[in-house]
């Protein structure tokens, strides 16, 4: 564990991860896209509309694990001090945001031919909805400060309060829900078919490793602008040590 | 227990001293609610049927407004570290300062909130478990928003920061607050809403000081 506190060990272990995960990843688009957006046949009840649910179940699932990446990651800064894990989670935080986002959109768009409506206060949609909030407060705490190193502790601190909380809110909110609109239509009505699996596996397969992708490189460029700031700090002080105030 | 008992008395004694502030909550409280009759019409059914919500999101609103008061002068003028350093156990201080923040902004919400509630028209029997709702329900607030307060400690645009952090994890309590009132109003009993806001705040009671604790620790650092 603290072997990997040391970035250049990391990172080492990260770089060799990463073309296997970005190949990975080109590979399953390019076989998935087109099974799941041409190829693969429609479905009985939903029609076309079923493609939409491939890359919406896909990045449901992506901004659950990013969650759970950003809350580990936070955990292992504030309890070991580990830095690399804060880089995680920092680095992950945007990608969970949008993987929200892209869930939400997905949604309205799958509800609109299905439901007729863009938006209903379904227990699900809610609890979305509320976790991409917790992602939006996340990135504006960590931004918050004029000293990074405060706003990544905060930030980790928030993350653990969220994901302490993220049950809570939605066995609240699902509660809520079947109190206030009984026998609405709901998601889970159909059963699967293996005609669904295949493309679904592959797009799963597709973001996740999509994101391990993208981890590595917003790693990259993290260190690198540490690196940078840490170059002009020292130039500074050099041309300081050199010119005295008069 | 002494620690718990001077920072509770300073804090009441400073709140005491400065109480347009508490004042200032209150006076929130009662021109927010008074908005929604112009925003949603004076039917009185209409306004009955939301009574609970509004005087519930209104509630949290106004609760959300006070909570810098709890560390941001503490954190201003230095005393914040002096407690830090102390070396009085830091939990044990939060309990107290959200103990009298409570006390100043909760529990006088809980004491107007029947007037206001005439004003929309609840029905009689939304009364009673409207209070105990509030009374359940707003030490949790006082007790999360610490957290969040904690956090924007030092922060450019500290309030707009602390609602984005704050009201979702309120979203809980607003739901089986409201939830209780709605209960009474058709005739069913509000007590197992109430147990759960109760389960709420003995959850906020367990987790909420350490967290905030931590949260100090940091800024102060």
């Amino acid at each position: 564990m603290h072997r990997f506190a040391n970035p250049t060990q990391f990172m080492r272990i990260a770089n060799a991860i990463y073309p296997w995960a970005a190949g990975l990843s080109a590979i399953l688009f390019l076989v998935g896209l087109p099974v799941a957006l041409v190829t693969s046949p429609p479905d009985y009840q939903q029609g076309e509309t079923v493609r939409i649910f491939y890359i919406h179940v896909s990045s449901a699932w992506m901004m659950m694990v990013v969650y759970s990446a950003m809350a580990g990651g936070s955990a292992a800064f504030l309890i070991w001090r580990h830095p690399m894990a804060n880089l995680v989670a920092k680095a992950s935080a945007p990608m969970g945001a949008s993987f929200a986002a892209l869930t939400l959109l997905t949604g309205m768009l799958w509800g609109q031919p299905m439901w007729g409506t863009f938006w209903v206060w379904d227990a699900r949609l809610t609890s979305t909805l509320i976790l991409f909030f917790l992602y939006l407060g996340y990135l504006a705490l960590g931004d918050a400060f004029e000293d990074s190193e405060r706003g990544d502790k905060a930030a980790a601190i928030l993350a653990l309060v969220g994901s302490v909380n993220l049950p809570i809110i939605h066995f609240s909110v699902e509660w809520w829900n079947t109190l206030h609109q009984p026998s609405i239509i709901k998601m889970t009505g159909f059963t699967v078919d293996g005609s669904i699996l295949l493309p679904l596996f592959l797009m799963l397969g597709a973001f996740t490793s999509y994101y391990v992708a993208v981890l590595v490189l917003r790693l990259r460029s993290e260190l690198l602008a540490a690196k940078i700031r840490n170059a002009r700090m020292s130039q500074v002080a050099v041309n300081q040590a050199a010119q005295p105030a008069e | 227990m002494s620690v718990f008992s001077t920072v509770l008395a300073r804090d009441l004694r400073l709140a005491l001293r400065q109480s347009a502030d508490s004042l200032t909550v209150v006076a929130f409280f009662a021109i927010a609610t008074v908005l929604f009759p112009f925003g949603v019409g004076p039917e009185t059914n209409v306004l009955a049927r939301i009574a609970g919500g509004v005087l519930w999101v209104t509630a949290l609103l106004a609760a959300l407004l006070s909570l810098d008061r709890i560390f941001a002068v503490d954190f201003e003028d230095g005393t914040l570290d002096q407690l830090v350093l102390t070396g009085a156990p830091l939990p044990v201080v939060v309990l107290a300062k959200v103990c009298a923040h409570w006390l100043t902004t909760g529990v006088p919400l809980i004491l107007v909130s029947p007037i206001l509630a005439v004003t929309l028209h609840l029905p009689i029997a939304g009364y009673v478990p409207l209070v105990f709702a509030l009374l359940l329900g707003t030490p949790t607030v006082s007790l999360v928003g610490a957290v969040g307060a904690a956090l924007v400690l030092g922060t450019r645009r500290g309030g707009v920061l602390l609602s984005l952090l704050v009201l979702p994890l309120y979203i809980p309590v607003l739901i089986f607050g409201t939830a209780a009132v709605e209960a009474a109003l058709i005739g069913r009993a509000s007590t197992p809403m109430l147990s759960v806001l109760a389960g709420f705040m003995v959850l906020a009671l367990t987790f909420s000081p350490w967290a905030t604790a931590a949260a100090l620790r940091q800024a102060v650092e």
